[in-house]
């Protein structure tokens, strides 16, 4: 499994949220088959609906996969970049601590391995990865 | 980051029924920063988004159309229709806002932004992309 020159740099995006649609699933499924392979995964972006999948604040019935803990144990055992955009988790009420103290909320919800940044970091991976692939409709 | 790639925004779904078309116009805002070479596509329902004289009042959402018209200042000026898309709704290029840019190296003279094309043709645009952004 060592990085050859076949190795390709992909981006993932993820358009839709958690549950409700098998798109976060079959990228969960894209991005292990491809780190199993030696390809890099640069980066997966959440958008529209796509950041509900970045709460620590669901509770699936424990005969069901834990989601979001999926990518958070993915990330930490590969060292992803997980980034949920700003704009759309705002919307949705993802927050992590900064944005919950300076939104005056409550709590903070952002699970581990996340982080919360701008749509310029999608470009971004579009400029930088070999291929950018969209899980959603 | 001296590679400039070739983005494409595909808009396929009308403007207010879902959130989509609304989060997808501010990627292409926020996206323009990066000095790409990009174009939109507005297919299916999407071509409803350019759409003129739109008025949201009984939905009750945020009007966001008069967003397209500032599209040129952003220097996105390639904008493309789908005339089937447009044929299946009864649409025609008369019921689209009318967007254009200023052509920096012609004496800023104002140009039409939206260029219709047959599917085949948008099929051939989409066939030259690195980026395609779906939404």
């Amino acid at each position: 499994m060592d990085q050859d020159e076949n190795a390709m740099k992909f981006a993932l995006l993820i358009n839709e949220g958690p549950y409700q649609h098998q798109a976060i699933d079959s990228a969960y499924h894209f991005a292990k088959a491809a780190l199993d392979k030696g390809h890099e995964i640069f980066r997966v972006f959440f958008y529209h609906d796509g950041v509900n999948n970045a709460t620590n604040m669901a509770v699936p019935p424990q005969d069901d996969r834990n989601i979001t803990q999926q990518w958070s144990e993915l990330a930490k055992a590969h060292d992803l970049d997980l980034v949920v955009c700003i704009a759309a988790a705002q919307r949705r009420g993802i927050l992590d601590e900064n944005e919950a103290e300076r939104q005056g909320k409550s709590c903070a919800n952002l699970a581990d391995g996340f982080r919360i940044s701008g749509l310029g970091q999608l470009i971004e991976a579009g400029i930088i990865a070999d291929r950018l692939i969209t899980f959603g409709d | 980051m001296a590679d400039v790639k070739k983005f494409m925004y595909v808009n396929r779904k009308a403007p207010y029924g879902t959130i989509y078309a609304l989060e997808s116009l501010e990627v292409v805002l926020i996206g323009a920063a990066f000095d790409q070479d990009v174009s939109l596509a507005f297919v299916d329902d999407g071509v409803y988004q350019l759409t003129k004289d739109q008025d949201t009042t009984g939905v009750g959402i945020k009007n966001f159309s008069k967003t397209y018209s500032a599209l040129g200042d952003y220097e996105v000026s390639k904008i493309y229709v789908d005339q089937e898309s447009l044929d299946e709704r009864g649409l025609t290029l008369d019921d689209l806002q009318h967007l254009v840019w200023e052509d920096e190296d012609d004496d800023w003279a104002e140009k039409d932004s939206i260029r219709v094309l047959s599917r085949a043709e948008m099929a051939d645009l989409f066939e030259e992309q690195d980026v395609v952004l779906s939404f």
